[in-house]
């Protein structure tokens, strides 16, 4: 048995009042294809699918989306790992507005990004090479450097649904985090001033659902428990 | 379409990779109303799947590394067709643009006496082939395009940059002097066509693997400012030179860098022997890239290839152990498991040459500036038209790249292009206004699709186009082959000139976006058809049967593919760095 | 920093460690409590108004009070703020809670010094 059965999220603002699941069979040759591969195969059935894509190797983050209920990225998610009973059904990241079929409008997700002041900041002049740093201040940036803003964590988090303008999410507070680790970073006064209130960091709940479908397998609870030890440790 | 917005800039950046990103970043310093208009949000770029690293003489593993040396390599690497001029700007200005990615947060990995990590990488040497290999390749960990391009996002957020993401460039737009003055550009989100003038047009739209069925190269990679270029009529230098990564992943194309192979991994075949000794006794499997390929397709060829095809080889990495693997190369581990169901700490993972990069594209001098040849065959400046990153040809890598060079030629050549641009905007630049009909001419494409029906699909022609590529313009080529393949890409052209798109509605039309990106792969691939046909020779990554040697008394030139009547002519190489002596063209061994 | 003025510490941070400091108070009292009960079986009026009649045992059960009244506040505000999003029923609710917490602890005050 090698014909799936792929049910797919589709919206057209300018087309439909409001959003079905169009059903798809799609022919695997019985092998263990990628979601994306797959989200391929219904397009050439149907043109007018739409999804973003580009790396497909899972490194570049556009390819989130919902499948069979849990987020993740179409690209290096095999077809052996998702789909029960034959049968994958595929939705748009949750908790972000829809803009045609599987692509989210992002723009929410981005700003909580670009509010942490995702960037390096040091004002003591640079030397004429390169700053130093310790192999072991370098090691405390691992597990956090890599995130691709790929949202699936953040649209997995009900803290960000419910707030997403005040919370920053797990996205946001684990590059938040990544810039507080590192040693050549001098704002971590203004940085921890600008999360203290009570819903950037501290609406955090520590459900993990972030942990659970980071593709990348990194983890911002432990970087958001980190934040609240530094804002403990800095105001007691 | 004279109800049409329009949107003005100081100088438009297409392409939101590095070289893009870096150019952006130096304008925006500078105050100058710039923006970048990319297809993806700009971390989405291909530059992000870069691995290994960013080779630079920082004088890190090696406190007496010179950047003499790295020119050296590249341009023996090169196989003597990188200008010399701009091999030397590359690497001597070098330094400067990794210490400034490094002050910007680009989180590297370490030495023990905290400085940027450096390792090996192929065709790298000390003292001019004469040290013994150099480790010169500045990396964070297995993920340095990630980490560098993140980091240039950052730090265009930091400057505030304007960004149009999702938008995609449709067709440049020249005025009646053939300056170029903008654009015609497409925002996928609401299908709203918009004029996008600008006084300086940047060209930072990446590569165009996705020419190949099977590339390392992202989806996106479909040469579309290579085809704007052309389609205007711009000429393309060296477009036969495509490199073969040695190292895809079987059966997926995904990249394994060549950093595997720095860090002590090697290639096997069947019978479990360490072939590359045989090919280059030196170097061994830290040769040029191309030759690396070459050897594999050679021991795929003769019967030693392995698997129940024998149509691949291995690259043994268990022997680093877990915990090298674990710190230097994380990425890779992850890759192999979900694509290759190798676990690189237990078993070596299957690879295969897959195309990767092109050395072609717009020729440039080291200002980024676009070059186009006068009748009397003297280079001439393109007024407005600049390119840099892997669609420019400026040329560093001449006929096949070292690892390492594209990033460092992302960076440099993207801040250089940004500096000049600054200067001559501030010196004042003027040309004419483009006229409605100027831009009617640019709209012409997108009005053909949107009005087409009944013609073929696009993904099928696309497929079509790839496998031509494949099997006549792959590691090794031959006349008849060629030929062929060239009179199969006319033929296509005239089918996709027919062929309809299936969707025509305006919100996040994918399909259109395909459409227009099948043209720029039809344009890049008959580019590199013809070129790859005319050029009577091997060297670097052009491989021919028919023709097996080097030629320098023909060939030791530049290509130039004139769109206009699909010939091919030549031009100079440079051979007067300003600050050293020239490396005269050698017998290339590794 | 995203501004309120309706939380109870004015500040995540404190918000958060006056829930955390509170949940103890509340798993001590309640842990107390039910030892109590366990070890006097037969549990007249007499022992139990007894036991409220000690000052200590005041203290600690006031201490608890102002806890559920903290960690009641806190936690609400924060279910309010998620769950209710027109401005206006929202502060309604949030004024309907505090005045229901306040009248609770006056009343708990009472009982503990009442007569």
């Amino acid at each position: 048995m090698s014909t799936l059965q792929v049910s797919v999220y589709r919206y057209n603002p300018e087309t439909d009042s409001a959003p079905y699941m169009q059903e798809f069979q799609v022919d695997t040759k019985g092998r263990d294809l990628m979601v994306l591969d797959v989200l391929h195969l219904t397009k050439e059935q149907d043109s007018s699918m739409a999804y973003r894509r580009s790396c497909r190797e899972g490194v570049c983050g556009s390819d989130g989306m919902n499948m069979n209920g849990k987020n993740g990225l179409a690209c290096i998610t095999p077809l052996s790992e998702v789909v029960k009973n034959n049968k994958l059904v595929l939705r748009p990241l949750p908790g972000l507005p829809v803009i045609r079929d599987l692509v989210v409008d992002m723009g929410i997700f981005y700003k909580q990004y670009e509010r942490i002041q995702p960037y390096l900041q040091n004002d003591t002049p640079a030397p004429a090479i390169e700053r130093l740093q310790s192999p072991e201040e370098r090691d405390k940036l691992d597990g956090l450097y890599e995130c691709i803003l790929c949202a699936c964590c953040s649209t997995a988090c009900p803290s960000f649904w419910w707030n997403p303008d005040k919370f920053v999410g797990p996205a946001g507070l684990l590059q938040s985090y990544r810039f507080l680790a590192d040693s050549r970073d001098e704002a971590t006064q203004a940085r921890l001033a600008d999360l203290e209130d009570p819903f950037s960091v501290f609406r955090c709940r520590g459900i993990m659902n972030c942990v659970s479908v980071c593709p990348k397998g990194l983890n911002p609870t432990r970087a958001i428990g980190k934040i609240r030890e530094m804002l403990l440790a800095n105001a007691t | 379409m004279s109800n049409m917005r329009s949107l003005s800039f100081d100088a438009i950046i297409i392409g939101g990779g590095g070289s893009g990103l870096r150019a952006a970043l130096e304008l925006a310093k500078s105050g100058k109303k710039t923006a970048v208009l990319s297809k993806v949000f700009p971390t989405r770029s291909h530059t992000v799947s870069a691995q290994g690293g960013i080779t630079c003489a920082i004088a890190s593993a090696d406190p007496n590394d010179d950047w003499r040396w790295h020119m050296y390599d590249t341009v023996k690497g090169g196989d003597y067709i990188a200008d010399q001029d701009a091999a030397e700007y590359m690497c001597s200005e070098g330094p400067k643009a990794v210490f400034e990615l490094e002050h910007m947060g680009l989180p590297f990995s370490r030495f023990d006496n905290g400085r940027i990590y450096q390792r090996p990488f192929g065709g790298q040497s000390k003292n001019f082939g004469e040290g013994g290999q150099a480790a010169r390749t500045c990396a964070a960990a297995d993920r340095t395009g990630h980490a560098l391009l993140h980091t240039l996002y950052q730090n265009n957020l930091k400057n505030n940059t304007t960004f149009l993401n999702e938008w995609y460039a449709v067709d440049l737009v020249k005025n009646a002097n053939g300056d170029v003055v903008g654009c015609i550009a497409l925002d996928i989100e609401t299908g709203e066509v918009v004029h996008v003038k600008s006084k300086a047009t940047v060209l930072a739209t990446g590569g165009a693997g996705r020419i190949y069925a099977s590339t390392t190269n992202a989806l996106i990679n479909t040469g579309d400012g290579i085809g704007m270029a052309l389609r205007a009529g711009f000429p393309m230098q060296d477009m036969e030179m495509w490199q073969f990564h040695p190292t895809g992943i079987y059966g997926a194309g995904t990249l394994v860098t060549e950093g595997c192979r720095g860090e002590g991994g090697y290639l096997v075949n069947k019978d479990g022997e360490r072939f590359m000794e045989r090919y280059a006794p030196n170097a061994k499997d830290l040769a040029g890239r191309d030759v690396v390929a070459r050897s594999m397709v050679m021991e795929i060829l003769e019967g030693r290839g392995c698997g129940e095809k024998g149509d691949h080889v291995f690259l043994k990495l268990d022997h680093l152990g877990e915990e090298v693997l674990g710190k230097r190369l994380p990425g890779i581990v992850e890759l192999s498991k979900t694509f290759a169901h190798a676990d690189p700490a237990k078993e070596p993972i299957p690879v295969v040459p897959t195309c990767h990069y092109m050395m072609g594209g717009i020729p440039t001098n080291v200002h980024g500036q676009a070059i186009m040849q006068d009748a009397d065959g003297n280079d001439q400046i393109v007024n407005g038209l600049f390119a840099c990153g892997e669609a420019a040809c400026v040329s560093v890598h001449g006929a096949n790249r070292l690892g390492g060079n594209s990033l460092l030629d992302l960076v440099v050549f993207g801040r250089a292009a940004g500096m000049f641009i600054e200067g001559a905007l501030n010196e004042g630049i003027d040309y004419l206004d483009a006229s409605e009909s100027d831009v009617d001419a640019a709209m012409k494409r997108m009005s053909r699709w949107n009005e087409s029906s009944g013609g073929e699909s696009v993904p099928e022609l696309k497929a079509e186009l790839q496998d031509i590529m494949q099997n006549a313009f792959g590691v090794f080529r031959q006349e008849d082959n060629m030929q062929e393949g060239v009179k199969k890409l006319a033929d296509l052209r005239e089918r996709i000139a027919n062929a309809s798109m299936g969707d025509k509605s305006n919100a996040f039309n994918t399909a259109r976006v395909e459409a227009l990106e099948l043209d720029n792969l039809m344009e890049v691939a008959e580019a590199t058809a013809i070129s790859a046909l005319e050029r009577k020779e091997s060297r670097g990554a052009h491989s021919r049967y028919d023709y097996p040697d080097r030629d320098d008394v023909n060939w030791l030139k530049h290509s130039l593919y004139f769109p206009a009547d699909k010939t091919l002519g030549k031009r100079d190489v440079n051979f007067t760095p300003k600050t050293v002596d020239t490396f005269e063209p050698k017998v290339r061994t590794y | 920093m995203v501004t309120n003025i309706t939380n109870f510490g004015r500040s995540g941070l404190s918000d958060w460690l006056i829930q955390r400091f509170s949940a103890v108070i509340l798993a001590l009292y309640t842990l107390f409590i039910v030892a109590y009960l366990l070890l006097n079986p037969g549990l007249d009026y007499a022992t139990w108004s007894g036991l409220f009649a000690q000052t200590w045992m005041r203290i600690f059960s006031l201490l608890a009070f102002v806890s559920i009244a903290a960690h009641a506040w806190i936690g609400l505000w924060t279910v309010t703020t998620d769950y209710l999003k027109p401005t206006g029923i929202r502060l309604a609710v949030q004024s309907a809670i505090i005045l229901a917490i306040f009248v609770f602890l006056v009343w708990g005050i009472q009982i503990l010094w009442g007569a």
